[in-house]
């Protein structure tokens, strides 16, 4: 959005609002890794400051949705400026429940430490970590192509979604296995499913923000479709 | 010849414009304009001043041919009939093609009379008729309850809103099939503008209504479809939902977010 309106004071008032939404965006992808780098390292207090964390960005939501209200309600936008502020509304509803399944697994992770979970039981959390990895990746990249109305990098993080849900499975095959190994790890390796099912919810989020970046630069609701699809839609 | 910018073909189209240029003097304010207005929808002209937009709602009801020094070259169909032609009575294009001005023009009569003129130059009614008539127009103009009465007040005694309510019930108590509105709500305030505006919702039930306006709210709230006017040439038409969602060319997406300048 290069062209500048006739009101300064509306370009200021849509910058203001996406900035503060890559803030908020910022803030939910350092919780995520910061859940699971609780996990991986066994500390408390790392999980304990993404649940402090997850108030700040409860308290984003609100203050950019109010603003929305203000803007739409102010200056009666239309075309791209009406297709970003929707973006956008729905947009910080994915983050911020991105921010939820942090918490949730900062949660998960107080109390697999509760119940005297250790490194000395081998529990796959290595894979846990490379999921991570690849959704705080996903989650990195949709925020970049946000802040640069980036089709392309948006379609990109839709195609590799894929990635992160062939993660999941692999890892709920190998704590099957544990499970059936050792049934001593089934309460534990439980609570694992459930963090490993909260990773792949952040990659689905990070691709419902691709899916918006899309409408606010296409005007095109790609929802509800396939990856090739939406190549063909974009195009 | 066809137009480029179709319409669903669930629509019928009422008026035809083909090809139509337009020219003060030697100035040509429209350029080859081809378009399709569809029955018993609301249609809306926006653009920047000088766009257009006005002289083209002058066309479609021959409000120029009052001045010797402009012309219109074209076609302008009604149902198939070319209202531009020299051998339609301009008095039976306007008895069909009825419009309304920005400020309002109440005649120094009666309110009554300010209806009964227009019906009286087509039609001679009993008593009993141009009463029913004039009270069918000002219901339909959403004014019987605020004047009935003090029908034979003189018009300009009447709010502006009221008046301009007034100057649409004179449109239509002719019972024309097009209406056009030319910036009917610039000079009233909002609540005025909000019956107005309801008005032309009703209408649309029995006629083609267009309006044009420089209020592009205005255009979003009350019109089916929109068309935007640049410098004589029509730069887009299309459903109103669309053009203010998803425009199709940047010049109006620039024009209707404010961009423009």
């Amino acid at each position: 959005m290069t062209d500048k309106h006739l009101s300064t004071q509306f370009d200021n008032e849509l910058s203001g609002i996406s900035t503060r939404v890559l803030e908020m965006g910022g803030l939910v992808e350092s919780q995520v890794a910061q859940a699971v780098f609780a996990l991986s390292t066994f500390s408390t207090e790392v999980a304990t400051q993404v649940l402090k964390a997850e108030e700040r960005v409860n308290q984003m939501e609100v203050e950019i949705d109010r603003d929305l209200s203000t803007i739409i309600a102010r200056r009666q936008p239309t075309a791209r400026d009406l297709r970003l502020l929707i973006a956008v509304s729905k947009t910080i509803a994915n983050l911020e429940r991105i921010g939820d399944e942090a918490a949730r697994i900062a949660r998960t992770v107080q109390r697999l430490l509760n119940s005297g979970m250790s490194s000395r039981m081998r529990l796959p959390v290595g894979d846990l970590t490379f999921e991570c990895e690849l959704a705080t990746k996903q989650l990195r990249k949709v925020l970049d192509a946000f802040a640069r109305l980036d089709v392309d990098a948006a379609v990109d993080v839709l195609r590799h979604d894929d990635q992160i849900d062939q993660e999941f499975d692999g890892l709920m095959r190998k704590l099957i296995t544990y499970m059936m190994e050792d049934p001593r790890t089934i309460s534990s390796s439980i609570d694992l499913v459930f963090v490993a099912k909260a990773i792949e919810r952040v990659g689905d989020h990070a691709k419902n923000l691709a899916e918006q970046i899309i409408y606010i630069v296409k005007g095109t609701d790609v929802r509800h479709n396939s990856v090739d699809t939406i190549e063909d839609l974009v195009r | 010849m066809d137009t480029k910018f179709e319409l669903h073909s669930s629509e019928k189209v009422k008026l035809t414009v083909r090809d139509l240029s337009f020219y003060y003097g030697s100035f040509q304010a429209l350029k080859h304009i081809d378009l399709d207005i569809p029955e018993r929808k609301v249609t809306a002209f926006i653009g920047p001043s000088g766009c257009g937009k006005s002289t083209l709602l002058r066309v479609f009801n021959r409000m120029f041919e009052l001045y010797p020094e402009q012309r219109a070259e074209g076609q302008v169909k009604l149902d198939g009939e070319d209202i531009l032609s020299k051998k339609l009575d301009v008095s039976l294009v306007r008895a069909k093609i009825g419009m309304v001005f920005q400020k309002p023009t109440p005649f120094p009569m009666s309110i009554y009379d300010n209806i009964a003129f227009g019906i009286r130059l087509f039609e001679s009614l009993p008593r009993v008729e141009m009463d029913e008539r004039v009270e069918w127009a000002l219901k339909k103009a959403a004014l019987w309850g605020e004047v009935k009465d003090k029908l034979t007040q003189n018009g300009s005694s009447l709010s502006g809103g009221q008046q301009q309510r007034l100057c649409i019930a004179r449109g239509i108590a002719i019972k024309p099939e097009v209406l056009l509105l030319d910036e009917p709500c610039s000079a009233l305030d909002p609540i005025s503008t909000g019956k107005i505006e309801e008005l032309i919702h009703e209408l649309k039930a029995d006629y083609t209504v267009m309006i044009v306006t420089h209020n592009m709210q205005q255009a979003a709230r009350c019109s089916d479809y929109t068309a935007y006017m640049y410098l004589g040439d029509l730069i887009e038409f299309g459903p109103t939902n669309d053009v203010f969602t998803k425009p199709k060319r940047k010049d109006t997406e620039d024009y209707i977010t404010g961009r423009f300048g």
